[in-house]
């Protein structure tokens, strides 16, 4: 139980972020309007996401350094999760352009400009490098390899998530906010009441992506011994 | 002792809806009936929580069972 306490905190915290989440009020912007709650939950996927990559980075390097496979299945598996929060982020970013961007009476929020938005490609391109990373893993055979190679190679995917979301959409025009400094985490965009329930979904989420890791990594262990058995 | 929880749950769960159906002006029907969806969002995110608490503990079970050997 002691050692838990960390999944007590992510049910709590879940479970605050959607009581408060619905029943907060949010300042009524043109456009958004109700739809700023998104921040709770869409903004959220993506900070989980980042934290489980670096989570995988750093045992990827820690592999590298021990040649332990228990790292190798840690870096995996936390990726694996962290694609997961993405996948997630990028379908509930899809409905909420949906209903905000796209609007039928406005002529330059045409489907064009949309497809356009350097956000989404860039957020694709590092999704597609995380992919790659697992397509990669699995068309290895040799064990040993297979992790070296892997890990050498999820320090290249991390790097690429820098100039993939976070550099290049910020140079170029975009309808995505926060072009300017740190999206959701900017202390001028966000308003005291609403940040009251953004930290709290951000780490919850994000413990809640780090709880499934660790129940993946345990399965992952297990099966690991039970195949050298 | 399982089955006791379970069952207790079931019985919280559908008698619910039952007690709070026969205020009109309940909680459940203020405010354009956001209550409702936050209760459906609760019951899924709790439902979701506790699937994986029982599989982290089957996957635990396992582990022990597995060092034993």
């Amino acid at each position: 139980m002691k050692k838990n306490w960390w999944k007590i905190l992510c049910i709590i915290l879940l479970v605050y972020t959607v009581i408060a989440g619905f029943l907060v009020k949010v300042p009524d912007l043109p456009i958004l309007g109700e739809t700023s709650r998104n921040l709770f939950f869409h903004v959220a996927m993506w900070m989980a996401m980042m934290v489980l990559f670096i989570c995988s980075v750093v045992y990827s390097i820690r592999y590298l350094r021990s040649m332990d496979l228990k790292d190798d299945v840690r870096a995996k598996n936390f990726a694996a999760v962290g694609i997961y929060f993405g996948i997630l982020g990028y379908a509930t970013g899809a409905v909420w352009m949906s209903y905000t961007w796209a609007d039928p009476n406005n002529p330059s929020f045409e489907f064009s400009a949309i497809a356009r938005e350097p956000k989404l490609i860039g957020a694709a391109v590092a999704l597609l490098i995380y992919f790659a990373y697992f397509i990669l893993r699995d068309s290895i055979q040799d064990m040993d390899k297979r992790a070296r190679i892997a890990a050498v190679y999820n320090v290249f995917a991390f790097a690429m998530l820098f100039p993939t979301i976070w550099i290049v959409p910020r140079l170029l025009p975009s309808l995505h906010p926060g072009q300017e400094g740190n999206p959701a985490l900017n202390f001028k965009d966000v308003n005291t009441t609403m940040r009251m329930v953004e930290y709290p979904a951000f780490i919850g989420w994000t413990l809640l992506g780090v709880w499934i890791a660790q129940v993946k990594i345990k399965l992952g262990l297990l099966s690991e011994k039970l195949n050298a058995q | 002792m399982k089955k006791i929880y379970s069952s207790i749950i079931f019985l919280l769960l559908y008698f619910f809806p039952q007690v709070t159906f026969a205020q009109s002006d309940s909680l459940m029907r203020r405010d354009g009936r956001i209550y409702v969806v936050v209760t459906v969002v609760l019951i899924i995110l709790l439902g979701l929580i506790g699937y994986l608490v029982r599989i982290e503990k089957k996957i635990n079970k396992l582990t022990k069972h597995n060092d034993s050997l």
